[in-house]
């Protein structure tokens, strides 16, 4: 599978009140969710941002809160995937369980700049810059995550280990 | 080699005799945890998994306190989701309003909690648990509705951190500052996927209130939890509370640690996280003086009976500024009850602070204290990201409780000292 998009950058220790503020979480729905994605950080981002596009950090992306909320408000506001140095721990968790693509590169997440085209091959784990024509390995995805993202997300691994 | 305390109780709950750091490991759970916000989303999940009942009616704690009671039409129909869902199940510990707590305040209260347990709650605090000597650790909606369906999650046994806190306590010193120094040591990702154990003469002496706060932020620094081995003040506390068996766990002595830092307490003065990341710490002194337009004391990290007692020992006998709103929140029913009958209620009300039903409200920008722009919160809650309590042009400074008590009566950011 290949992802294709613009990037939109942003910093270090990007935390999920900045992704999805705690002010909408009496709400669970994911496009009221989408509507206000990383709005604290850039308010346009909600309308600037296209189907395709790509979230470009530096450390410890979504790092704070547990929400769940913030992985799916970044995937139902149509981002293809996240590229950061680092992840903390429960948005890792919670974006492979909700089927968000998320990749680890400290190359990529350094030398791509806002507005650049990027091009990911998900199974190569190759990150391409097609505007500056440079090419990033993604750091491997444990196994056990690939299955994961084999079955769908969590629920499904889950269902179908019920099911036996 | 010898294990650490966090590989010893994910041995315990794995069926192994002994885990590695860095394998993935499936864990038996004792308990799992959701609230008003995280656990909506995770009962949409585990509706979609295909099981009609959950694994252990008696495992699995409901405790509505985000956004209760209910702010909004909307936080009103997700209280009624979780409350709906604890019926269908018959979840013997949903707490309604008039029993509930801020969680992290209430399960270890309510002996839900104990010494060895392992517990996963969709909540990012749920390291809290830590300071009971207890693995415990935040996850979202998703892994909370797969616990729910199977008693067992996945986790990967992280590497251990060894914090020694060596020296006597100066008056005035607590675990919120402790904690807030050893984050503005090693950063906000200082120890990312990894476990942070609290330990040395300083942590032995120290309450169990004062314990929980410390592992509370371990996910401060972007831990997967914090822990504090169990002694005999740990047994004092739960004897007589515990719901359940528990299991003291301890290291070995040729456990192995990714890092050991140690600390001399002696010397420290009381902390303050300035805004916007709780890595930014300085000794109260530096920040004093800064002006603030409202103090709130309370939370998960410090809504214990230490933390009100604190805040009660700087206010009694003082008038809170007239420029400061001071909003006390007790974590629990319980501790509402008790600081009532040790008088601190007088003393708060005298002071001229308000005192909420518990509630995590502020603290996450929910309600019961919002910022305007421009306007500054000292807070003892755990966060202060932009935005954190309201519009993202105001400022949270975090403290303990006696730093936000004395800033309170002076207007100003302010040592306890200032004010006694």
């Amino acid at each position: 599978m290949e992802l294709k998009g613009r990037a939109w950058k942003f910093g270090h220790d990007v935390d999920t009140d900045a992704i999805i503020p705690a002010r909408y979480l009496n709400t669970s729905d994911p496009r009221e969710l989408a509507s206000h994605c990383m709005e604290d950080a850039d308010p346009d981002f909600p309308n600037k941002v296209a189907a395709g596009d790509m979230i470009v950090a530096g450390k410890n992306f979504g790092c704070g809160s547990s929400r769940e909320h913030a992985p799916i408000a970044i995937k139902e506001a149509g981002v293809s995937c996240v590229i950061a140095k680092t992840y903390a721990r429960i948005f890792y968790r919670n974006a492979f369980n909700i089927g968000l693509l998320i990749f680890e590169s400290e190359e990529a997440s350094e030398r791509i700049d806002e507005g650049d085209q990027v091009l990911v091959d998900v199974d190569a784990g190759v990150i391409k810059n097609l505007t500056k024509k440079e090419e990033y390995k993604a750091t491997q995805v444990p196994p056990f995550m690939q299955q994961i993202i084999a079955a769908g997300g969590l629920i499904n691994y889950v269902a179908e280990r019920i099911k036996g | 080699m010898g294990m650490t305390i966090t590989e010893k109780i994910l041995a315990a709950h794995a069926g192994r005799d002994r885990v590695e750091p860095g394998e993935l490991v499936n864990v038996r759970v004792d308990l799992a945890l959701g609230n008003d916000i995280t656990a909506p989303v995770a009962i949409k999940e585990f509706e979609k998994i295909g099981v009609d009942r959950v694994f252990d009616r008696e495992r699995i704690a409901l405790v509505p306190d985000h956004f209760v009671p209910n702010k909004d039409i909307k936080s009103a129909e997700q209280a009624k989701m979780l409350r709906g869902f604890a019926r269908k199940h018959g979840i013997t510990n949903y707490f309604e309003v008039g029993q509930m707590g801020i969680e992290h305040c209430l399960l270890p209260e309510q002996g839900l909690v104990g010494p060895g347990d392992l517990v996963i709650g969709a909540d990012s605090h749920t390291c809290t648990y830590g300071g009971l000597g207890a693995f415990s650790t935040g996850v979202g909606s998703t892994d909370l509705a797969a616990a729910m369906a199977l008693g067992e999650t996945w986790l990967k046994v992280p590497e251990s951190i060894k914090f020694i806190y060596h020296g006597e306590m100066p008056q005035w010193l607590t675990g919120k500052d402790l904690i807030l120094y050893t984050i503005g040591k090693i950063g906000v990702d200082g120890a990312l996927y990894m476990a942070m154990e609290f330990t040395g003469p300083a942590v032995e002496k120290m309450s169990v209130d004062g314990r929980l706060t410390m592992a509370n932020m371990a996910v401060e620094a972007g831990a997967k939890n914090g822990i504090v081995p169990p002694d005999e003040i740990t047994r004092k506390y739960v004897e007589g509370r515990a719901k359940r068996p528990y299991t003291f766990h301890a290291s070995d002595p040729d456990a192995a640690y990714a890092q050991v830092h140690e600390f001399d307490v002696s010397k420290l003065e009381p902390a303050v996280a300035m805004p916007h990341l709780p890595e930014n710490v300085k000794p109260v002194s530096e920040a004093a003086g800064i002006g603030i337009d409202q103090a709130v004391i309370g939370s998960c990290t410090n809504g214990r009976m230490d933390d009100l007692r604190e805040a009660a020992r700087v206010l009694k006998g003082k008038k809170v500024n007239s420029n400061v709103r001071l909003i006390i929140i007790p974590g629990t029913q319980e501790i509402y009850r008790q600081a009532m009958r040790e008088g601190l209620f007088e003393i708060f009300l005298d002071s001229g602070a308000a005192i909420s039903t518990p509630t995590c409200g502020p603290c996450l920008g929910g309600y019961m204290g919002i910022l305007a722009e421009g306007e500054r919160s000292i807070s003892t809650t755990n966060r202060n990201f932009v935005g954190r309590m309201g519009h993202t042009g105001s400022e949270v400074y975090l403290s303990s409780p006696s730093v936000a008590a004395a800033s309170a009566i002076l207007g100003r950011i302010a040592a306890p000292w200032e004010v006694m």
